[in-house]
């Protein structure tokens, strides 16, 4: 008993100790979003000092924060959305009716992914700008969901591939359609796994940096280009920046918290089981 | 046409049908601006100077084969991936089996340790830039002369090993939270058995965990290649590619190229150089992994 | 008078009813330096002077922000009513006729008032494309209290191998302070703009008259083994990624002895809030070493219309706002003499409330007035520039050199092989770009 509890102690100490190296940056983070810019700055750092919320009023005062984080929410739930609608059809093919060419259709759509961006920065930008989608929601939701469109494919495929045939064999015997077979049979039956999918896409979308500075302007403009307007400006302003880097990441780390039980089922389903 | 359809099973039909958006999507997606890639890799055009225009032959390819920053480049692009897989698979294996033990926190130690997979790649890279790393105000740089050592001039004598510290730091919690799933579906009993038998907890580790991980390891391996090998915004942030071309990788040189130099001939050459080069990763390795996701 | 006194606010009413449904909306461009924020916090003063107007602000960080507005203009996307964008860019983007000339700028304007070197810089065939919201040169700055304990004499006019001697004598790394401070971070309006008069004061030049690079060149060679051997013994660690905006905090931090950089910085670290030296701040000018020509640059941020945007006219009423004589008052009256936008007006440098705040004024000016970029080294150059060359291909070129001094200063590489790589791959740009 005594020598469980000594390991467990052991354990504890250890995995705390990891925990915390490994979380330091962020606390380190929002530790200096609440100090002075002379503070931030100090050697050596300092643990204690008088939190003053000036960076996040220096902020609020520059840039509309609000308009921002929609931006992000909207995009990043949208394309998401999108890419479930398009990719659960295609998921269901490939694992239920699969051809010689699924795996071959499977490992394209991943290596799509596998092209630097910046190599068709240009013709995206003169295709965008011919089609009027510079700076609007549709256009980098569109953009965001053929990002993220492999990945949320060969994830729902993994998942789907794992229900037993029989039970949607059953359903087809009572007639039920392949519209109807997915939605009253495959959906439920794969929820935690699709959520997961979900979350990860949304996750994905959120902190995209690259698109998101360079097709949008002010409208469509979302979080990441917030931060842009803050990183390396003159003078100090690592308290100033800590705050808005706070404020960009805290309401995906929070939700990526609620949500970790439901990721953790969600990919137990699936993939790694 | 027609007949083709009709010849072919219901199977086959629907499989058309249901995969026709997303496949169709995607090869918009891949197709249009590659073809427009491909097309400008063929043409002298600079952003900056429209009188430059007209065919280019293979000049933009012999100019960037030529250019010995491609190779550092590349070389750069597969050290980054290599080492950043080796960390976190390995990494996130055994902090996997230490989080799956009980212990006392354990649901908040977890929320901690995966926190900085939501964060946003451009902010890790500035926290770890202004606030760890810094030579002079850095914690870091507090904490080694705390133990009487020389400050660590990370971005300048150590660019890639810090990039790959950087990049491990966002990952590792990807692969521990992956990890950490599959060994809760560990058969208990098995562990149990084995323990029954004599096996010290290293031999259960290799012959039962491991082994039962090889799956998820593989996913792992393979979405973090996907990202890894398009790994930008640290790099943007911290080092610029430097000092020399000391942590360059290849999105990065064509970055370069297209929004430095605004070469856009230069870089779409680059592009499709890149695509190649994902291609033959995509088959050398996807195809070896994709073999743990069979079955 | 009295008539039009009565009626303008009664047509400025109806304007109001009439137009606030439909006011012009301009989106402008800009970088996160300090004086720019200052003008986007003025944005309600503007607007209430032009309610028809509407201000949306694009604020990012300099490299993005110049990839952003390049390949916008470039692609005639439109997105931008109103672009800063510098010295380098207004007479090549002006060449290629995508940029709005500026002929018609109304009378109490006043366009002589703007610095002669500065209105030069943004001219394209003797017509304005571009109005300077603040412009620089480069000088010295250094820490009296230092200089006073080291028994330090700053003469008129120091030399490179002055400040090699007094950065040996204020170096103190245990206590934190370094010899001098400068630009390390590559780029080509980084380091290489640095380097660039540093360069030119040694005799050095980027080109010879027919285009071809010199920088494997002899002056090449001294100047960056000097600054180099400088660096390493009397720089601040991590200098490879220190450029202006590193190098501002760590001097106003107290951890420079001397830093030779912009002369628009002397407004924030002579300003106490800001800065923990403001009373110890010695003022000199850019150290020469073979030769005066070039040893300081001349940049200025200048607010542009594209000729993609939709609304010139309310674009050149704001960008007309925003480098006027009001303008500079607004800002002295509203956040202190020593914010105002420097380096553009003579007016501001004639104001009794500037010179009093500002000491450092008569140096600034005089620093801006004697930059020359159309005579930037001692032999004859095809270019006009003194810390870059006007042609499209430099900003590629300055880029590569710059990481490859980079690795020099951090010793990755020696100065030799840094310097003929860089020769390498400028002579490559070039040839390729058709120039010989």
């Amino acid at each position: 008993m005594n020598q469980t509890l000594s390991k467990k102690l052991v354990l504890t100490l250890l995995a705390w100790f990891i925990a915390l190296v490994v979380f330091f940056p962020i606390f380190w983070m929002i530790l200096t979003s609440f100090k002075t810019e002379g503070e931030a700055v100090a050697t050596p750092p300092s643990l204690f000092f008088d939190p003053t919320l000036a960076g996040y009023h220096e902020v609020m005062a520059r840039a509309d924060y609000v308009k921002f984080a929609l931006n992000s929410v909207i995009v990043s739930v949208g394309s998401t959305l999108l890419a479930l609608l398009v990719a659960v059809p295609a998921a269901y093919s490939m694992a239920f009716l699969p051809t010689p060419r699924t795996r071959g259709t499977l490992l394209w759509m991943l290596s799509t992914k596998m092209l630097p961006p910046v190599g068709v920065l240009m013709p995206i930008y003169l295709i965008f700008r011919d089609l009027g989608l510079l700076d609007s929601l549709t256009g980098l939701t569109i953009v965001y969901m053929l990002m993220n469109l492999p990945i949320v494919v060969w994830m729902l495929y993994t998942f789907f591939k794992d229900v037993p045939r029989d039970i949607l064999e059953a359903g087809r015997m009572d007639g039920a359609g392949t519209l109807q077979e997915v939605l009253y049979l495959l959906m439920p039956l794969t929820l935690p796994g699709i959520a997961s999918t979900g979350l990860l896409s949304v996750i994905l979308s959120w902190n995209e940096a690259f698109w998101s500075l360079n097709l949008t302007t002010s409208d469509a403009a979302p979080l990441t280009a917030f931060i842009a307007s803050f990183s390396s400006p003159e003078g100090l302003f690592w308290a100033k920046l800590s705050a808005a880097s706070t404020m960009a990441i805290a309401p995906i780390l929070i939700l990526g918290w609620m949500t970790q039980k439901q990721m953790v089922r969600g990919l137990t389903f699936g993939a790694v089981k | 046409m027609r007949d083709r359809a009709s010849g072919r099973t219901v199977g086959g039909m629907r499989t058309l049908f249901l995969q026709a958006p997303a496949v169709s999507m995607l090869l918009l997606w891949m197709l249009v601006p590659l073809g427009m890639t491909l097309w400008f890799s063929f043409q002298r055009y600079n952003l900056l100077n429209p009188m430059i225009s007209g065919f280019a032959g293979l000049d933009n390819y012999t100019y960037l084969l030529t250019d010995p920053a491609l190779w550092t480049a590349m070389g750069n692009t597969l050290l980054l991936v290599g080492w950043v897989l080796a960390i976190t698979v390995v990494g996130g294996t055994l902090l996997a089996v230490l989080f799956q033990q009980e212990f006392f926190g354990r649901g908040i130690a977890r929320l901690l340790v995966i926190a900085p997979f939501f964060v946003m790649p451009t902010v890790s890279a500035l926290i770890w830039k202004n606030m760890m790393m810094h030579p002079v105000n850095g914690v870091l740089a507090w904490l080694f002369n705390l133990f009487g050592f020389h400050a660590v001039d990370w971005f300048s004598s150590l660019p890639l090993t810090s990039i790959v510290i950087i990049v491990s730091w966002e990952w590792l919690p990807f692969a521990l939270l992956i990890l950490l799933t599959a060994i809760q579906s560990l058969d208990d009993d098995q562990v149990e058995a084995a323990r029954m038998d004599g096996a010290g907890p290293i031999a259960i580790f290799w012959f039962i965990t491991l082994p039962h991980l090889k799956r998820a390891i593989s996913v792992v391996i393979m979405i973090e290649m996907i990202f890894l090998l398009t790994i930008f915004a640290e790099i943007f942030v911290t080092t610029s590619g430097g000092p020399g071309l000391a942590s360059t990788n290849l999105a990065y040189l064509i970055y370069i190229r297209a929004l430095l130099d605004f070469d856009v001939g230069g870089a779409s050459a680059g592009g499709v150089i890149a695509i190649i080069l994902a291609n033959i990763v995509a088959i050398f390795l996807v195809r070896t992994v994709a073999k743990n996701l069979e079955t | 008078m009295r008539l039009q006194h009565a009626i303008i606010p009664l047509a400025g009413a109806m304007a109001l009813a009439s137009v606030s449904a439909n006011a012009e909306t301009i989106t402008v461009a800009t970088v996160n330096n300090n004086d720019m924020i200052i003008m986007q916090g003025l944005t309600d003063e503007f607007e209430k002077a032009h309610p028809d107007i509407k201000l949306d602000w694009v604020v990012l960080e300099e490299n993005v922000l110049r990839q952003r507005l390049t390949t916008d203009i470039a692609t005639d996307g439109g997105q931008f009513d109103v672009m800063t964008i510098g010295t380098y860019e207004v007479p090549i983007w002006a060449k290629q006729g995508w940029l709005t000339q500026l002929d018609n700028l109304p009378e109490d304007y006043d366009k002589a008032d703007i610095l002669k070197p500065i209105r030069d810089g943004l001219s394209h065939d003797g017509s304005l494309y571009a109005l300077p919201f603040y412009g620089e040169s480069s000088m010295m700055y250094y820490r009296k209290d230092l200089f006073d304990k080291a028994g330090i004499e700053v003469p008129e006019q120091p030399t490179w191998d002055e400040v090699h001697d007094w950065a040996s004598k204020v170096n103190d790394p245990d206590n934190g302070v370094y010899g001098i401070c400068l630009r390390g971070k590559p780029g080509w309006g980084e380091n290489m703009a640095f380097l660039s008069t540093l360069v030119n004061t040694y005799g050095g030049r980027w080109f010879d008259e027919d285009w071809h690079p010199e920088i494997d060149s002899p002056a090449w060679h001294k100047a960056v083994n000097f600054y180099v051997d400088l660096m390493n013994n009397y720089g601040p660690p991590g200098a490879t990624s220190n450029g202006f905006n590193e190098n501002q905090a760590l001097f106003s931090s107290g951890k420079c002895g001397m830093w030779v950089d912009a002369t628009s910085a002397a407004g924030r670290i002579y300003n106490p809030d800001e800065s923990k030296v403001a009373d110890e701040l010695g003022f000199a000018p850019a150290p020469i070493a073979e030769t005066p020509k070039g040893s300081h640059w001349l940049w200025s941020w200048a607010l542009a219309i594209p000729k993609s945007s939709h609304a010139k006219d309310a674009a050149q009423t704001f960008i007309t706002w925003a480098t006027s004589k009001d303008y500079v008052k607004l800002v002295g009256e509203k956040k202190g003499w020593t914010s105002v936008p420097p380096g553009t007006r003579e007016s501001t440098y004639q104001n009794a409330n500037y010179q009093k705040a500002a000491p450092f004024a008569d140096f600034v000016l005089k620093a801006i007035q004697t930059a020359d970029p159309t005579d930037p080294s001692a032999k004859p150059v095809p270019y006009t520039g003194v810390q870059y060359a006007d042609i499209p291909e430099f900003q590629a070129i300055g880029t590569q050199v710059g990481q490859m001094i980079a690795a020099a200063l951090a010793g990755q590489r020696s100065v030799d092989q840094a310097l003929s790589a860089a020769q390498r791959a400028a002579d490559r740009t070039m040839r390729q770009a058709g120039y010989y």
